[in-house]
């Protein structure tokens, strides 16, 4: 049984650059092999991927499981989904985790089918726990919480007859927590071999930059929701975050209204914050939002709905038309600090 | 060359549009009061599989798993243009999760096979996984391609698709058939043909032909649905006698993910402090913000 208290993260990488998602998983992992008193293991497929599998060491997986080898450069679903898949099947661990990436969107569901795995995508919140479900019990399950239904309920998710358990996590939502002494752990080649229908799909041209934004990172940010109106008075964001040096962010309610990209999109299906300061303007505060945010050292909220479920969460309310508070506090920052 | 596109499709709730009747005081979803729509990156990858076959020539056929209602989305998709649509409904599929949902859906498939390409919304707004799309390609051992921005090219059975990956994008080249997933960008669904309305405005699936007979003792449901073929008029609907489906793997039974809890969310008593929306007001919030050390 002792093989199947594994807790197992996939390390993404692109351009041989590990994921910062990848290491907050492994954090998070940590604390769930903990509780199942199991064994903490990375997954790395690449090229060239040595030092990056000794950098999990640094989060306490105990094994590196390494598929390295020139044709897996770059992600590609066939081969990266293959190979995983067949992993999972043989050793069968309690859990894996991926990040709530391009990658491990792509990549996750597959092997869940391959493997018929449950999993839950976007979760919030993971533990474990003994469950009592239609009056069977079901030792040290995964808890795999999530908003739900356009953020009206809060699901805790169970797999309680499957082997293995799977979920992925958007960046940002656990945090990254080196151990104090890095682990001597081991590293398990695990051999691939090319195979025709690996190349089913090509990659021809790739193009890929840094990203400009860090959102994680911004001590202040401003962030816009549907109620700033149009992507005209969006603009003003950009002006006040400016000012105060902070980074703008929106809903996502403002990512699909057009008013701001994703990159910069906050909550369950965008980056989950914490910084300093946060300022919500024109946004109402679905849970959704909110678990991305709650977690700010102080929040504004301005808004014109006094029920707007933002002030819940706010240290600082203001009523009103943000397209009037807004040039006020800028003046005011001007007035007292310039 | 032309091209045979099958295109996955669902009726979602419109969560945007949530008021207080539909949910329970309990905090439970009254999913009977809730307005449903076409699933938006659905209705893009229709788009998107109907501008294909206006390049290319070819089918456009339409499948949605679902109950009787979902007879909606597919007469839409007979407005928009597709050629066909096919509803997907049985008992025993009810509460399914993504991983049974892929496995009827697979089945529904290989029954309307052959097809070059599967197109799908990247994701559907009542549950935001993602995650249907890929487990089909995997049942029906297809490569995907998630995320997809646009189609480049056609050429024999080799297609070049642009698609989105963090922080940039890649050109891709595959060999069909493949199943694709669309994201909103991909396309601007076209408006419904007033044409098509007047044409399959009373097309009817097999379910809802049924439900006639039930109130009406002079129809028969064969004699019916010979009419209807007939006046092209018939919307196609696989149960699971029709598929070759486990039904072990079905529905709530096949599905490995169950809702254990259900928390309504409660709000956080209100202990902020209020600053008036004034000049004074704002002067004050710096001052407290400077207190604060975030600022100054």
């Amino acid at each position: 049984m002792s093989e199947n208290k594994q807790v197992w993260v996939f390390i993404e990488q692109r351009e041989g650059k590990p994921a910062e998602v990848s290491f907050e998983l492994l954090s998070k992992g940590r604390k769930l092999a903990e509780s199942l008193q199991g064994e903490l293991k990375a997954v790395v497929i690449g090229h060239e991927m040595q030092s990056l599998a000794q950098e999990t060491f640094r989060y306490g997986a105990t094994e590196v499981l390494l598929a390295d080898h020139p044709e897996l450069e770059h992600y590609n679903t066939l081969p990266y989904s293959r190979i995983l898949s067949e992993l999972v099947n043989r050793h069968q661990p309690r859990i894996v985790l991926f990040g709530g990436t391009f990658i491990g969107r792509d990549l996750a569901p597959r092997v869940a089918s391959h493997t018929k795995s449950g999993l839950t995508a976007d979760c919030t919140d993971l533990q474990i726990a003994d469950v009592t479900y239609l009056r069977k019990d079901y030792p040290q399950l995964l808890l795999q919480i999530r908003p739900a239904f356009g953020g009206n309920i809060i699901a805790t998710i169970i797999c309680p007859d499957s082997p293995v358990q799977m979920a992925t996590v958007r960046e940002g939502v656990m945090e990254k927590v080196p151990v104090t002494q890095p682990v001597d752990g081991r590293i398990t080649p695990v051999p691939y071999t090319p195979d025709a229908a690996d190349q089913l799909v090509r990659i021809i041209e790739r193009h890929h930059e840094e990203s400009k934004v860090n959102l994680k990172a911004a001590p202040i940010i401003v962030s816009g929701g549907y109620g700033m109106g149009n992507f005209q008075n969006f603009q003003i964001l950009h002006e006040l975050a400016h000012l105060i040096g902070g980074e703008v962010a929106g809903t996502r309610a403002a990512v699909d209204a057009g008013f701001i990209d994703h990159a910069r999109q906050v909550g369950q299906t965008g980056v989950t914050v914490r910084p300093k300061l946060y300022i919500a303007c024109g946004i109402s505060g679905a849970i959704q939002h909110r678990a991305g945010m709650q977690d700010a050292s102080k929040i504004i909220a301005i808004n014109c709905d006094a029920e707007a479920p933002i002030f819940g969460v706010c240290h600082y309310g203001i009523v009103g038309d943000v397209m009037e508070v807004i040039p006020l506090l800028i003046n005011a920052y001007k007035h007292k600090l310039k | 060359m032309s091209y045979h596109s099958i295109v996955m499709v669902k009726q979602v709730p419109d969560t945007a549009n949530i008021s207080g009747q539909v949910m329970r005081p309990d905090g439970t979803v009254n999913r009977s009061k809730l307005p449903t729509i076409f699933n938006p990156e659905d209705k893009v990858a229709l788009e998107l599989a109907l501008q294909f076959r206006d390049r290319y020539g070819g089918t456009v056929r339409a499948v949605t798993m679902g109950p009787l209602k979902a007879s909606d989305l597919l007469r839409d998709c007979l407005y928009m243009g597709a050629d066909e649509a096919i509803l997907v409904s049985d008992r025993k599929f009810a509460g399914a999760d993504t991983l049974a949902t892929s496995y009827v859906l697979s089945e529904a498939l290989r029954k309307l096979a052959p097809y070059d390409i599967i197109f799908a919304g990247r994701q559907a707004i009542d549950g935001d996984t993602a995650q249907v799309g890929p487990q089909t390609a995997q049942k029906l051992g297809l490569p995907q391609i998630t995320y997809a921005e646009a189609i480049l090219q056609a050429e024999g059975s080799t297609i070049t698709v642009k698609r989105k990956v963090d922080n940039g994008f890649e050109i891709l080249e595959a060999t069909l058939p493949l199943l694709i997933t669309v994201i909103k960008d991909a396309a601007t669904p076209r408006p419904f043909r007033a044409k098509r309305v007047m044409a399959y405005k009373n097309a009817l699936s097999l379910l809802e032909l049924e439900k006639m007979t039930e109130t009406n003792s002079l129809l028969y449901i064969d004699q019916l649905k010979e009419e209807y073929l007939a006046k092209g008029l018939f919307i196609p609907t696989l149960t699971a006698d029709d598929l070759d489906v486990d039904s072990d793997r079905c529905g709530l039974k096949g599905s490995p993910t169950k809702v254990h809890k259900i928390d309504s969310v409660v709000l956080g008593g209100s202990e902020h402090e209020s600053i008036p929306a004034t000049k004074d007001g704002m002067y004050a919030l710096i001052d407290k913000l400077m207190e604060d050390h975030i600022f100054g």
